[in-house]
């Protein structure tokens, strides 16, 4: 228990009161300039981007309406649906099913190659690799894939790394070489792999139900970064450590590592974490699908209630508002104030799955339909919204 | 007269005195002059420009001239010769050699800078691209190139080699002001050769096998199109039934491509070679004077036209010249009449042999084996390389003549491997001349396709095409091992189900053998060139080796992969049932096959039914029939098959 000292002479206290007040004066010019730069960057991080949501369904030619991913490909847009590879080109939907040569028609991840402009698609049904238009399709029979059922797929340089439900493969797409990690050679403990994220030099895996696995490029070694907690749905060490061990995505960017899991979401520095929980952050759910960082402080989260933007301080949602349905957007400011800003649309659902950027642009796969934000020029400012609230209350 | 004079006499005092008692004065002013006049004759001598040395050729082995390009202003002929790893240079006008150039081993494609200040020659065997300048007449430069760079073409505007890679099916892009390989594009499967738009905003590349397919179904292959700005591939053409597209060449004005290509009927039984084609000679036409791709037949009623291979157009677009490399021949095309034809056509026509008389208008003879085919920059003359001539034909394109056969100064000894040879790579033995032994085994590999060859009915003992790399000690022949030896392989068989026409005497089938007994392995790609193997491979052997399953339960002897797969080519020669027969096989029973360079020869089993080394367990071997392999985890599986591609 903490008990307020009063005012005593104590002999130490003379002895070094010199050096003290030097030190004292050093810590208030630091304390002012980190204040100083707190404000600066609370200006710039005031505005909260605003979209204009266009929405496609099967009625204007998505494959299906439960999305699971969604890639951008410059001018083009592909979807992982339920029911096949939907790529929208010149306003017009071409789709790829089996028929096709699509590995199943379930398609749950998407990578781009920027060396070769070719596509990898990871499905229910194997890998696929489409390239000008011809489907090379790779299974856990004809190839040494090591498992159909393929949740992740990303590309860095010549390799192509899946996450599969049994554990993690990469080609080598030059010598046609596959190489598994599992638990047999890796940290992991638990094999199904839920995501991957080629970074730099690094392989992110989330692995669901065994935390973060880091390769690193060049040791070729493997790091495993896990929940202090054990499997309990407890956080008693909060940041800690990884939030939980049921991992669904993971970006590494500006050497942050950004984790989603279906129980709140973490970001690593390399030294600190930073836990975000519904509970205490403007996360609208702490079930999420995936989760992109934009840089070291802003990241965007697609949970199952909404999609979320985080700026580092503030927090906004977008998302039909989950009782009427109608189009909502929420602000969250470092307080916790919440304000609902009048918006005319919204994502196709909230359940969102996962984002891709277009430009200023975001492209969101729902589970009721495919979105395209268009950046509005006019962005909410936080400090005006909230500035206004307070206003209103004192009165 | 001689140079040296006779001065008897020496001046002994007094070199006036020599006047007095020594030479004549008379006479020593004639000797001045007449040494003086010498002097002259000999400075004339001197001044004369030294005759002309004859260049070093090797000698020994044969040449085999293989492609063809000529330097900017026409007058010089660099000719890239296969077997003697060389690029020999030839006075157009003449037809002298001028030069060898050493370079890689196995060398194949060939293309010269826009300034004609470089050659870069793919060396097939070496996995390089000799840089050659044209000044010096040597190699000034080696750069990496992807497992048998074949084709090649230069973009040099972005300073970028493209390089076909024929064993990875894909282009290598080469930055050639780092000389590093900076991207690899996707072709088709054993993608060759490669031509650059006249534009130089697009490289085409065609490919020799067909793309993997499902098993019993029509070929298919593509043109693969690449663009030269963003250094990716754009565009497949499909080639719907054709397995084997070769050279490929577009018009100058860029609106008509020309691919040479084999369209098989695999699918049906040989037998019916003699009712109709096993092969159709046939082109892809593409490009803006066609609109689609379209397909047309070369050969005639009842005269095929083997093998078409290289492929130019005339800088006027008026005809298109093709060797025919099966048919010891040129087929030229009269181009306006070709596009009226298809214009007047609505329904496609490959398959009609009649069709070809609206458009060929000659077939030109020239030596055996003729392969790249090369026109002067006026399109006056065309160069064909014989390739098993060691010549080369020059045409006179207005005449459609043969006006010259230059010789490269090859050996004149024709020995029993170079016979066997021309026997492998020409169509005369069949009937109407439709294929030769090269049409399956193009360059004496494989063709990617299963056949049903014997007349016991449709679909019945399907069998893969093999490679022919190392025979000798494999005996015996045949999917079922029936055939003992190679000359029953090559002999009476061949008559009576392939050519069924003309049998090889029983010199020529001596020649035969011997030429296929002496195919040898192409590099392996996946062996380290010390024999070291990496740690996958080491746990593959292992497997590979093992005589107990992960159980610790015995593996029966013959069940036990180094039983069947044993000796220094992985066959015990003998013939077993491993659980791999279908329902429409005569007999479980096949001959053990040798899996040398197997990395290469896909698909596998007897029939071709397993489109992977993986799918021979993981869909083939359910009963552990064929090696225990069912308690293998993937990765295990997976270090197997990593160790089998190095055998």
């Amino acid at each position: 228990m903490k008990t307020k000292s009063k005012h005593v002479h104590h002999p130490e206290r003379s002895r070094f009161s010199g050096r003290a007040k030097e030190l004292a004066s050093a810590a208030k010019k630091l304390l002012l300039a980190l204040a100083v730069l707190t404000f600066a960057s609370l200006a710039t991080a005031q505005d909260m981007p605003m979209f204009r949501w266009e929405n496609f369904t099967t009625t204007n030619g998505l494959p299906d309406n439960h999305v699971y991913c969604v890639l951008v490909d410059g001018k083009r847009i592909w979807a992982g649906t339920d029911n096949g590879l939907g790529l929208y080109e010149n306003s017009m939907w071409r789709v790829f099913r089996p028929a096709d040569g699509l590995a199943h028609q379930a398609v749950l991840s998407l990578a781009l190659d920027p060396h070769t402009g070719d596509i990898w698609a990871g499905t229910m049904g194997g890998l696929s690799r489409l390239s000008a238009g011809r489907i090379d399709t790779f299974t856990q029979l004809n190839s040494g894939l090591s498992n159909d059922i393929v949740y992740g797929v990303g590309v860095q340089g010549d390799f192509v790394w899946t996450a599969t439900a049994a554990g993690a493969s990469r080609l080598n797409t030059r010598t046609g070489q596959w190489s598994l990690f599992n638990n047999r050679n890796t940290p992991m403990y638990e094999i199904w792999t839920y995501s991957v994220s080629p970074a730099e030099d690094k392989v992110y895996y989330a692995v669901w139900g065994g935390g973060v696995l880091e390769f690193d490029q060049k040791t070729e070694r493997w790091k495993d970064y896990n929940d202090p907690d054990g499997e309990t749905e407890m956080v008693v060490m909060k940041d800690q450590g990884l939030i939980h061990e049921i991992t669904t995505s993971v970006s590494y960017v500006d050497k942050i590592v950004w984790i989603a899991t279906y129980f709140g979401a973490s970001r690593y520095d390399g030294r600190y974490w930073h836990n975000f929980l519904q509970k205490d952050s403007g996360l609208p759910s702490n079930f999420i699908s995936q989760i992109r960082g934009v840089d070291a402080n802003r990241a965007w989260f697609s949970t199952d209630k909404g999609l979320a933007y985080y700026d580092g301080t503030n927090w906004a949602v977008y998302r039909p508002a989950l009782d009427t349905h109608k189009p909502e957007m929420l602000l969250r400011d470092v307080a916790g104030a919440i304000k609902k800003i009048p918006v005319q649309s919204a994502p196709a659902h909230n359940y969102i799955l996962g984002v891709d950027f277009q430009g200023d642009d975001i492209w969101v796969a729902t589970a009721k339909g495919l979105s395209h934000g268009i950046r509005q020029k006019n962005s909410v400012a936080i400090a005006g919204v909230f500035s206004t609230e307070k206003a209103k209350g004192k009165k | 007269m001689s140079a040296r004079l006779n001065l008897r006499r020496r001046p002994t005092s007094h070199p006036s005195k020599a006047r007095e008692v020594g030479i004549p004065h008379s006479s020593f002013r004639r000797l001045a002059k007449l040494a003086g006049i010498f002097a002259v004759v000999l400075l004339v001598i001197a001044a004369r420009p030294a005759p002309k040395q004859s260049p070093i050729l090797p000698k020994g082995r044969y040449l085999s001239p293989i492609e063809i390009t000529l330097s900017p202003d026409g007058r010089l002929l660099y000719v890239v010769c296969q077997d003697s790893d060389e690029v020999r240079v030839v006075d157009a006008a003449s037809g002298e050699v001028t030069k060898s150039i050493p370079v890689g081993h196995i060398p194949r494609g060939i293309v010269l800078s826009s300034d004609g200040s470089r050659l870069y020659v793919t060396n097939a065997w070496s996995d390089t691209v000799s840089v050659i300048d044209t000044n010096l007449l040597e190699v000034v430069q080696t750069l990496p190139a992807g497992p048998e760079p074949s084709g090649v073409v230069l973009d040099s505007k972005r300073n970028a080699l493209y390089v076909a890679n024929r064993l990875s099916s894909d282009v290598s892009l080469i930055d050639l002001k780092t000389g590093e390989e900076t991207k690899r594009l996707l072709a088709g499967r054993g993608a060759s050769y490669l031509t650059l738009s006249a534009d130089g905003k697009q490289i085409f590349c065609t490919h020799i096998y067909p793309n993997p397919g499902a098993f019993r179904t029509e070929p298919n292959s593509e043109i693969t199109v690449i663009d030269t700005t963003s250094q990716t591939v754009v565009d497949r053409k499909s080639l719907h039934n054709v397995a084997g597209v070769f050279h490929v060449a577009v018009s100058a004005d860029g609106r008509l491509g020309v691919a040479a290509q084999l369209k098989p009927k695999n699918l049906i039984p040989l037998a019916h070679v003699e009712h109709g084609w096993a092969f159709t000679d046939s082109l892809t036409l593409f490009g803006q004077d066609v609109g689609s791709v379209v397909q047309i037949p070369l050969d005639e009623l009842d005269r095929y036209y083997a093998m078409p291979w290289g492929v130019a157009i005339a800088p006027d677009k008026s005809e298109i010249f093709l060797s025919t490399a099966g048919s010891q021949s040129v087929t030229v095309i009269d181009v306006p009449q070709l596009l009226k034809t298809i214009r007047s056509r609505r329904k496609p026509f490959v398959n009609d042999l009649s069709a070809s008389a609206d458009y060929v208008c000659a077939r030109i003879p020239v030596g055996r084996n003729p392969r790249g085919a090369t026109l002067s920059p006026d399109g006056k003359r065309l160069y064909v390389a014989n390739r098993l001539d060691d010549t080369i034909s020059v045409i006179d394109t207005t005449s459609a003549k043969v006006l010259s056969t230059m010789d490269l100064g090859g050996p004149k000894n024709v020995d029993a491997l170079r016979r066997g040879e021309r026997l492998f790579y020409t169509a005369d033995f069949a009937f109407q001349g439709q294929f030769g032994c090269s049409n399956c085994h193009i360059d004496s590999t494989i063709d990617g396709l299963q056949w049903d060859l014997e007349p016991d009915g449709f679909g019945r003992d399907i069998v893969d095409n093999r490679s022919l790399e190392n025979l000798a000690g494999t005996e015996p022949f045949k999917w079922n091992g029936g055939n003992p030896d190679m000359p029953t392989e090559c002999g009476p068989r061949t008559e009576k189900f392939f050519f069924r026409s003309q049998s090889f005497t029983q010199q020529q089938l001596t020649d035969l053998v011997t030429f296929v007994y002496a195919l040898p392995y192409r590099p392996n790609r996946y062996r380290a060139s010390n024999g070291d193997l990496t740690p996958a491979q080491e746990r593959g052997k292992t497997i590979f080796e093992r005589t107990k399953s992960k159980s610790g339960d015995a593996i029966p002897e013959t069940n036990q992969c180094t039983y069947c797969h044993s000796g220094p080519k992985y066959t015990n020669q003998k013939q077993i049932d491993v659980g791999s027969g279908k329902a429409t096989d005569r007999s479980p029973i096949i001959d053990v096959p040798q899996l040398s360079n197997v990395a290469y020869s896909a698909p596998y089993l007897h029939d071709g039914s397993a489109r992977s080394l993986e799918e021979i367990w993981t869909v083939f071997n359910p009963k552990d029939t064929h090696g225990v392999t069912n308690d293998l985890t993937k990765d295990e599986l997976n270090d197997l098959i990593e160790y089998l591609k190095t055998l």
